[in-house]
C-alpha cells in the first residue's frame, strides 16, 4: 500500500464539511451501536431461556463459526465501500480451500504458513483479475464478478473433480487452528478481530482509506477531486480476493472435508448480507468494517442460538432475512434524517 | 457500480418505431431513418449472440448425433425451462433499473407450499390458487419495500431471498413430499402431445411472446424503458414509476411461483431446497441476453437468445464426456464477453471519431475538445 507512509493527520469524521463532522460521526457510532444492541439482546434472551447458551464452550463455538464469515466480509465490505460488489468470493474460497488443503497430501511436512501464503496468493490473483476488469474495463462489477464466479466455479469443478480432501490427510497443527484458545478465547477470533481493527483504523485515518469512502459516495466527484479511482478500486478487489483466499484456508482447517461445495451455494450473498446487516450501505460510501464483522457475528449467533434453544435450524434463513430487511430500513431512516439535518444546518449557515 | 458508458446507448437502443405511443414518435423515427441493416446492427450484441447460438448448434451437432434430435430438444427444454421462465419477468425488472434476487426462493417457497398442501389432501386447483397468491404477495412485499420505503432492491431481495427460503424451510422442514398424481408428474417425462417441447418450454414460449409484446409494443413497456433510463425524468413525464415497479415485482412473484410448480412436478418432489442458488443463473441469462444491469436497455429477443445459448452450452456438454458442471466456464466467458463487447465497440467508435477529427482539424473551425 502506498499510503502506509502518509502523514497521519486528524481527518474529519465524514467527507462532508468540517462543521457537520460531529453530527455524521454520531450517526456512524449509532449505526454500530444499533447492531451491537441487537446482538446483546439476542444473546440475553437466548441465555435467559437456555443458560447453556452463555457457556464458554458455546461462545467459543460461535466465535470460531463466525470468524471466516467476518474475515471474508471484511474484504467484501472494502469493495462495497467503493460502490462495487464482488460475487465471486465464494468460488475463490472454495478453490483456495481445496488447493491449500490438497498441498498437505502432496508435500509432506510443508510449513503451515506457506499454505496460508499459497491460499492468499490464489485469492490475490483472482481478485486482481476482477479488479483489472472492473477498473480498467470500466464495466459493472456485478456482471464481471458474476461471470468470474461461474468461471472459477468451473475451474474448481475441473480441478477437484470427484476428489475429496479428508481430515486424516491434514496435519494436527493445521486442524487445531480453529480450536486453539488463549484465556478461553479462540486464537482465530482474536486474529480476525485484530485484522478487522487494523483495517478499520486504516480506512478511518489514512488518506487512501478515506478515498475508498469518497469513491463510493460519488465516483465522478472522486475522480474530479484527483483521487486515483481505478487504482483504489483495483486494490480493493485484489485485497478482497486475497482475504477470500485466506478464508478458504481457514475453511479447510475448520471443516476438514473439502470437495467442490466448500462454502456452500449462497456464501457470497451471506457475506454481503453480513455487511449490510452491519450497517454498510449497499451502494457504498458509508458504514464500517467493524459493523460488517459484528453483522457476521450476529448471523452466526442466530444460527447457534436457534440450535441451543431447540428451535429447528429451518428458521435460520427466515430470521436472518428479516433482520437484513430491518437493518436496511433503519439505515435508510437514519440517512434520510441525517440528510435533512445536514440540509438544515447548511441553510442556517448561509442565513 | 461503475458509471455506465453513456456512449453505448445509441447502438444498443431497443427498437422503438413499432411501439410509438404518439404520432410525434413516428415522425421522429422517420426523420432518423436509416438503412435496415447497418454496421451498427452487425456490432450489436443480439447479432453476435445469434451467431454464438448457431455456432453452439453446429458444434453440438458435429460432436454428437444426438444433439439436434427431438428427444434431446425435449431434454434441453426440460433442464432449463424454469430458469428461462423466471428470466422473463427478471428482464423487465432489470430494464426498469431494479433487480430481484429472491426469484429462486419464491420458487422454493411455491414448491414447498405445493407439497405441504398436497400432503394435507387439498385439491390441486385450490393449491394452485393459493401458491399463485402467495407468490404475488411475496412479489408485492419486494415491490413495496423497494418503491415505498425507497430501499435498494439489491439489498431488499437478498433479505427476502433468505426470508422466502426460510418460509419454505419452515413449511416443509426436513420432509420430502413426492407421489404427486401421475397426470401432473408426467410433465417431467412426456413432451406436450404432438411436439418435442417440454411443458415448461411451451409455457416459456407463450410467456416470452406475451412479455415481448408488453415490453416492446405497449405504453407500459415504453415506460419501463423510460424509468430504467432515468427514474426522475420518467416521474416528471407522468409515468407512475412506483406503481409500475411494484407491479413488475408482483408479476415476478407470480411467474416464479408458476416456475416452482413446474419444477416440483418435473422432479416429482417437493423439498425445501428446491431451486437453491438458481437466482444467479437467472440473472446471468438476462445479462447474457444483452440487458444492461443499469436499466433502460435490453430486449426480449436478446434474452430468448441468451436462454438458448445458456441451455445449448449445458446440453451440448452433457452429450459429450466433458464434465457438465464445468459448463459454467463457457457461460461465464460469454457473460464477460457480453459486458466487454459494448466497451470495445465504444473504443472503436472513439478511435474513429479521433481519426475523423484529425482530418477536420486542418479546417479553420473550432477544433473538437480532446480533453
Amino acid at each position: 500500500m502506498t499510503t502506509a507512509v502518509a502523514p497521519q493527520r486528524k481527518q474529519p469524521g465524514a467527507p462532508a464539511a468540517v462543521s457537520s463532522s460531529r453530527l455524521a460521526e454520531r450517526a456512524f457510532r449509532f449505526r454500530e451501536s444499533g447492531i451491537i444492541a441487537v446482538l446483546a439482546l439476542f444473546v440475553l434472551i437466548a441465555s435467559l431461556i437456555q443458560p447453556r447458551f452463555a457457556s464458554s464452550s458455546n461462545i467459543q463455538f460461535v466465535l470460531v463459526d463466525s470468524s471466516v464469515f467476518a474475515l471474508v466480509a471484511l474484504g467484501e465490505t472494502i469493495v462495497i465501500f467503493t460502490r462495487n460488489v464482488d460475487l465471486s468470493v465464494q468460488s475463490v474460497l472454495a478453490l483456495s480451500a481445496y488447493l491449500s488443503a490438497d498441498m498437505f497430501g502432496h508435500f509432506h511436512g510443508i510449513p503451515i504458513p506457506i499454505v496460508f501464503l499459497v491460499g492468499f496468493g490464489i485469492g490475490l490473483a483472482f481478485g486482481a483479475a476482477n479488479g483489472l476488469m472492473v477498473s480498467l474495463g470500466r464495466v459493472p462489477s456485478l456482471v464481471v464478478t458474476l461471470a468470474t464466479l461461474y468461471i472459477i466455479q468451473g475451474i474448481d469443478i475441473l480441478v477437484v473433480g470427484g476428489n475429496v480432501v479428508v481430515a486424516s490427510s491434514l496435519p494436527s497443527g493445521f486442524v487445531d487452528i480453529p480450536t486453539a484458545t488463549v484465556l478461553g478465547i479462540p486464537w482465530l477470533a482474536i486474529a480476525v478481530a485484530a485484522v478487522v481493527g487494523a483495517a478499520a483504523y486504516y480506512l478511518r485515518s489514512f488518506r487512501s482509506g478515506r478515498e475508498l469512502y469518497a469513491i463510493g459516495s460519488n465516483p465522478e466527484g472522486a475522480r474530479l477531486a484527483g483521487i486515483p479511482v481505478a487504482k483504489r478500486v483495483f486494490t480493493a478487489f485484489t485485497l478482497c480476493g486475497g482475504i477470500a483466499g485466506v478464508g478458504g484456508v481457514l475453511w479447510a482447517a475448520q471443516y476438514q472435508t473439502i470437495n467442490t461445495s466448500a462454502g456452500g451455494s449462497n456464501f457470497s450473498l451471506i457475506v454481503i448480507a453480513s455487511a449490510v446487516v452491519g450497517g454498510v450501505a449497499i451502494f457504498g460510501g458509508s458504514g464500517s468494517v467493524i459493523g460488517a464483522a459484528i453483522g457476521a457475528l450476529l448471523l452466526g449467533t442466530i444460527n447457534v442460538a436457534l440450535d441451543v434453544l431447540g428451535i429447528s435450524d429451518f428458521w435460520d434463513p427466515a430470521i436472518a432475512g428479516f433482520l437484513l430487511l430491518v437493518a436496511i430500513a433503519i439505515d435508510r431512516g437514519i440517512s434520510v434524517r441525517l440528510a435533512a439535518a445536514l440540509r438544515k444546518r447548511s441553510a442556517r449557515g448561509e442565513a | 457500480m461503475v458509471k455506465p458508458d453513456s456512449g453505448a446507448t445509441k447502438a444498443d437502443r431497443p427498437p422503438t418505431s413499432a411501439g410509438g405511443t404518439a404520432g410525434r414518435d413516428a415522425r421522429a423515427s422517420l426523420m432518423r431513418w436509416r438503412p435496415p441493416v447497418t454496421a451498427q446492427h452487425l456490432l450489436r450484441w443480439d447479432t453476435g449472440l445469434l451467431v454464438v447460438v448457431i455456432a453452439i448448434g453446429i458444434l453440438g451437432a458435429s460432436t454428437s448425433s444426438e444433439f439436434l434430435t427431438g428427444s434431446n430438444m425435449f431434454n434441453l427444454g426440460l433442464q432449463s425451462g424454469e430458469i428461462a421462465i423466471m428470466a422473463l419477468p427478471m428482464t423487465l425488472i432489470v430494464i426498469s433499473g431494479e433487480i430481484d434476487l429472491s426469484v429462486a426462493s419464491v420458487m422454493g417457497m411455491a414448491s414447498a407450499l405445493l407439497g405441504y398442501l398436497f400432503a394435507r389432501g387439498w385439491p390441486m386447483p385450490a393449491i394452485f390458487v393459493v401458491v399463485l397468491l402467495v407468490g404475488m404477495l411475496a412479489g408485492a412485499i419486494n415491490g413495496l419495500l423497494v418503491t415505498r420505503l425507497g430501499l435498494p432492491s439489491l439489498a431488499v431481495t437478498i433479505g427476502t431471498l433468505g426470508l422466502y427460503r426460510g418460509v419454505a424451510d419452515i413449511v416443509l422442514g426436513p420432509n420430502t413430499i413426492s407421489n404427486f398424481p401421475a397426470g401432473y408428474a408426467s410433465i417431467g417425462v412426456n413432451p406436450v402431445p404432438g411436439t418435442d417441447l417440454s411443458f415448461s418450454a411451451l409455457v416459456f414460449i407463450v410467456l416470452a411472446v406475451t412479455f415481448g409484446v408488453v415490453l416492446h409494443f405497449t405504453p407500459v413497456g415504453r415506460s419501463i424503458f423510460a424509468m430504467g433510463a432515468s427514474p426522475e425524468a420518467a416521474t416528471f413525464a407522468g409515468i407512475r414509476v412506483k406503481r409500475v415497479k411494484t407491479l413488475l415485482f408482483v408479476v415476478s412473484g407470480a411467474v416464479c411461483s408458476l416456475a416452482g410448480v413446474l419444477l416440483t412436478f418435473r422432479l416429482s418432489t417437493a423439498v425445501n431446497t428446491n431451486g437453491v442458488g438458481l437466482e444467479l443463473d437467472v440473472v446471468a441469462v438476462v445479462l447474457l441476453g444483452g440487458v444492461s444491469i443499469f436499466g433502460g436497455k435490453g430486449s426480449i429477443i436478446g434474452v430468448v437468445l441468451g436462454v438458448l445459448a445458456f441451455a445449448g452450452i449445458q446440453n451440448a456438454l452433457l452429450l459429450t464426456n466433458f464434465n457438465q458442471e464445468a459448463a459454467s466456464i463457457p457461460v461465464g466467458g460469454l457473460l464477460l464477453l457480453s459486458v466487454f463487447v459494448p466497451s470495445i465497440a465504444l473504443l472503436i467508435g472513439r478511435l474513429r471519431n479521433r481519426i475523423t477529427a484529425r482530418g477536420q482539424a486542418r479546417l479553420p473551425v473550432i477544433g473538437p475538445d480532446h480533453g
